[in-house]
């Protein structure tokens, strides 16, 4: 079922007595969540997400705007209405029933000409259970399971209607590491094999990359960004959305684009054809390729040299090098870094031997990205 | 799916039952607040226009504070008063003193038997007061304090209860303070003053309101224990009243007499609404 | 433990004294005023023909059992306790329930309803009653607030206070669920505020109806609340007396509606006092029967889990 939101606006009252303007937790969202697909939406706490879901759900009335589930208008349905399935953050299993009660739970709540005996309920309850795995412990209670158990018995319990669309509130925020890595190929698996619209909520941005089809990036109730993964990844619009994508850290630097060169201090690092200005520069940190590492017995820095177009390497003062086997991370400082310190990656098939005071650093032009001093919004190459 | 008919009827079934909602929660306040109402508007009625109202009116057209004087002049209200006032601050004083040294004794002090003592306070707790009022009637009169403060207040100044629920919030505090105290060079006593006192504030408020309104409404034992009208409080006062009135059946003056023996803690709990119901749910049951 | 040397064996030594001494105020009144009545009561429950004036008796045996147990007095005080208690603890616990659920379910004035629920339990009792009683009364010069609202729906007036013995025990029954509403709404309220919303959520998501929702996951959410307060309520309603006194006066008896408590206490004093063997062996009477219900009432909830 395709999801349509059309300008979706949530409003709250101000609770905050000293700051009485009212609280947009949901500003003007439009776009089209497309059918079968599992959709993450991400941002820092108290950006309106669950506000999101809720809208979708229904439990919430938008103040302004329309949901369409597919061709109908769903925005002033109740939640029962829509077929939507709902898994909670913190699962929100019954504790007094078993498993099994509380999978069959949705399902007897069929009146009328829906009414379901008890042995197709048992077999949906058995076939949902199947389904993530847990038919082995369709009588114990909730508290008996461990946390892995319990999401997967939310997740039973919401597909057991054959909801049309799924939703997932930080499903898995309160597992721990380990879990939290097998249970999302679960979650992906699960949705991949029903084919519902799965729209999940998260503030874990790598939670996000690793299994959505589409990632939608919010911030303080308005919509940033939305994007495959990767590409969001790759060419993010705003500063906002460079620095919450990628671990580590986006590295930020102030800069100025003077004569078709990107400098920072008073380093041409890079040939760019934005207009002149100061700008935020962003690095990612797989964006460094090292040029030399002067050690200290050596003491000159007159070995950096200015390439073809006119570019130089970026000299920073070694910090330190964390190596984790995979690849290794240089860490160092630059005046011009907004950050304490400037985090690198090199992969880790070259024997890396690095000492030294300072590094140096040529970039690769498609990683680093540069930002309007106001706006901080992206300066695309003209 | 017929969605625009499942829209309305929803908006329509929580209009109505939003609407029947407060209908019947405005009708038990209604049944709450009546008894109020009617004691406040019949004590500003007068004698002769209460009588003559065969069908009670529920306003009134010229109110009169004569019955307050009556309540005042004809019985000894202001007597009755008094005493309520002296019995509920003294025994609720004497009270604190008592359970907040017991509780601080099981809870930081360390000595032999502590545990042992502690269980037969806990177990003393579900004793009811109707099985030992009778020995302390025959020990009160024994003692001669009939219709005396102390016989009054003797019996009522500790409460195993509070002691426990004090305890219980002592030991919340951490142990390293205490600790830090001792290095100081501070006395136990110095350390519940300065430390434990001020720290436990909430709970002492709680259990001073609580008592204050047990104090505030006892009755059984004041009967029991006084027939002179000079010791009355004001639950025997009322009763006093009702039975011998102000030589009439003067119906609208026992009312204002009702008024004023009410309205002190109906302050009480608009001024601390928020305190005395949290301390009623944490403290368990009314007497 | 780091106090292993005779320093701090001495000032160990000071504080078990000091202990004690912090104790020792609770210790003596609860002596006097708990521990020595509590086997005092059950001495006096044996001594047969008790003089109060003299402080003497000249048998010990089951007399004041047996005389108690005989006295039509007490038989109608535990029927009309009964009563009390198997009509009120039910009644009083099903409205405040259902007062808590609507209350439960509104925004708008909640904290205004809440304090207006509330004020029945810092009131004395005493004084509301003699409210009561006058809007329940029928005297000469009125029928009272009461029987004008029968008439209005065509009833004919009853005397509540002085008429038949139902109509005297409906305003009991009345009157007592009014005094214990507040406790309850308070307790109920609490217990159904402390219910994690987003099971109402998910039940909403997955269409449940009210009804369902309230009595497969509410009612199972609050059970063991509403437990404690039918416990404590059957605990209350046991105890009933002062309620009695405020609408009926001082002499129970000859108004026929005493309970047990009431009983003990005209035994001990008052125009028919004097009898602390009586008394002693009736409170013990009640204990025991308090003590059964609950124990009964602790197994029933046992069972059920």
């Amino acid at each position: 079922m395709e999801v349509v939101l059309e300008h979706l606006t949530k409003v709250f009252p101000s609770r905050d007595k000293k700051n009485p303007a009212d609280v947009y937790a949901v500003n003007d969202f439009d776009f089209t969540i497309p059918d079968g697909k599992l959709i993450g939406l991400l941002g820092p706490s108290g950006c309106g997400k669950s506000t999101t879901l809720n809208l979708i759900c229904g439990l919430l009335q938008p103040t302004q705007g329309r949901i369409l589930f597919g061709e109908n208008d769903v925005t002033n349905l109740p939640p029962e209405a829509r077929g939507v399935g709902l898994v909670f953050q913190n699962y929100a299993l019954y504790p007094h029933l078993t498993v099994r009660q509380n999978i069959m739970f949705p399902l007897q709540n069929l009146r009328g000409e829906e009414k379901l005996t008890k042995e197709v309920m048992n077999a949906k309850a058995e076939e949902a259970a199947k389904l993530v795995q847990i038919d082995m412990l369709m009588d114990r209670k909730p508290k008996e399971l461990s946390g892995g158990q319990q999401q997967r018995v939310a997740i039973a319990r919401a597909l057991v209607k054959r909801p049309q669309v799924l939703l997932l509130d930080e499903p898995l925020s309160n597992l721990d590491a380990r879990l939290r890595l097998q249970t999302r190929e679960e979650i992906k698996r699960i949705q991949t094999e029903t084919g519902i619209t799965t729209i999940f909520v998260t503030h874990d941005q790598e939670e996000a990359m690793s299994i959505s089809d589409l990632i939608v990036v919010m911030k303080d109730g308005i919509l940033q960004q939305i994007g495959r993964p990767q590409e969001v990844y790759d060419e993010p619009v705003n500063m906002f959305v460079a620095k919450f994508l990628g671990t580590p850290q986006i590295n930020m630097f102030d800069g100025r684009v003077s004569g078709g060169m990107l400098y920072l201090g008073e380093t041409p690092v890079m040939k760019t054809t934005a207009p002149d200005k100061e700008v935020h520069v962003g690095i990612r940190p797989e964006g460094f390729v090292l040029a030399g590492v002067d050690a200290p017995s050596t003491g000159t820095a007159g070995a950096v040299a200015t390439a073809d177009d006119g570019t130089k390497p970026l000299e920073c003062a070694l910090k330190a090098v964390e190596v984790s086997g995979r690849d290794v991370s240089i860490v160092s400082t630059n005046p011009a870094s907004q950050g304490v310190n400037i985090r690198s990656i090199m992969g880790s098939d070259r024997n890396l031997n690095i000492a030294g005071e300072t590094v140096s650093f040529r970039l690769k032009p498609h990683k680093v990205y540069l930002f309007d001093k106001e706006t901080e919004d992206r300066i695309y190459e003209q | 799916m017929d969605y625009v008919r499942i829209e309305r009827n929803t908006k329509i079934k929580k209009g109505i039952s939003g609407t029947i909602r407060f209908i019947i929660l405005g009708l038990w306040a209604l049944i709450v607040l009546f008894p109020f109402y009617w004691m406040i508007l019949t004590s500003i009625k007068s004698y002769g226009s209460y009588n003559s109202e065969y069908i009670p009116k529920l306003y009134v057209t010229s109110p009169t504070f004569e019955n307050y004087v009556d309540a005042f002049s004809a019985v000894p209200l202001g007597r009755y008063f008094l005493n309520t006032a002296i019995f509920t601050i003294v025994t609720t004083a004497i009270m604190l003193v008592v359970i907040t040294l017991a509780a601080y004794a099981f809870a930081r002090l360390e000595f032999k038997g502590r545990g042992f003592v502690f269980v037969i306070f806990l177990s003393l707790m579900m004793i009811p007061t109707e099985l030992v009022v009778i020995t302390n009637f025959v020990t009160i009169t024994n003692w001669n304090m009939r219709n005396s403060f102390p016989g009054l207040i003797l019996p009522s100044i500790t409460s195993v209860f509070y002691i426990y629920l004090l305890k219980e919030n002592f030991e919340q505090v951490p142990d390293t303070l205490y600790y830090a105290a001792k290095v100081d060079g501070t006395s136990d006593f110095k350390y519940l003053l300065k430390v434990l006192i001020p720290i436990s504030k909430p709970t002492l408020i709680t259990v001073t309101i609580l008592k204050v309104i047990e104090c505030w409404n006892s009755y059984v034992w004041p009967r029991l224990i006084t027939d002179d009208q000079a010791y009355f409080l004001v639950s025997n006062g009322i009763q006093e009243i009702r039975e011998n009135g102000f030589g009439r059946e003067n119906i609208p003056a026992m009312m204002a007499a009702v008024v004023v023996i009410s309205a002190p803690l109906i302050v009480i709990f608009l001024i601390f609404r928020k305190q005395i119901m949290a301390g009623v749910l944490r403290g368990g049951t009314k007497g | 433990m780091n106090n292993k040397d005779s320093g701090s064996s001495f000032l160990k030594k000071i504080s078990e004294y000091k202990g004690w001494l912090y104790l020792l105020p609770a210790i003596i009144f609860l002596g006097i005023f708990m521990v020595y009545p509590l086997i005092d009561v059950f001495v006096y429950s044996f001594e047969e023909g008790y003089n109060f004036a003299s402080q003497s008796f000249f048998g010990t045996g089951m007399y004041n059992y047996s005389y108690v147990l005989h006295d039509p007095y007490f038989l109608q005080a535990v029927k009309n306790t009964f009563i009390i208690v198997i009509i009120t603890v039910p009644l009083s616990t099903v409205i405040a329930l259902f007062i808590s659920v609507l209350l439960s379910r509104i925004e708008k004035l909640r904290s205004l309803f809440q304090t207006i629920y509330f004020l029945p339990y810092v009131t004395n009792t005493l004084a509301v009653g003699l409210v009561f009683m006058i809007l329940f009364k029928k005297t000469a010069y009125t029928d009272g607030m009461i029987n004008l609202l029968i008439n209005a729906f065509g009833g004919s007036s009853v005397d509540f206070i002085d008429g038949p013995y139902w109509a005297k025990m409906t305003v009991m029954c009345i009157y007592t669920i009014w005094i214990v509403m507040p406790f309850k709404i308070l307790i109920l309220t609490s217990a159904l505020s402390s219910v994690n919303p987003d099971y109402y959520s998910a039940a909403r998501v997955d269409g449940t109806r009210p009804w369902r929702i309230f009595y497969r996951i509410t009612l199972p959410m609050i059970s063991p609340m509403i437990f404690y307060l039918v416990i404590t309520g059957f605990i209350g309603a046991f105890k009933a007396y002062s309620d009695e006194v405020a609408l009926f006066g001082v002499d129970l008896n000859s108004a026929g509606m005493n309970t047990i408590v009431g009983y003990v206490y005209d035994m001990l004093y008052g125009d028919s006092g004097g009898y602390p063997s009586f008394a002693s062996a009736a409170a013990i009477l009640l204990f025991i029967i308090v003590l059964t219900i609950t124990v009964i009432n602790l197994m029933i909830s046992d069972s059920d889990n």
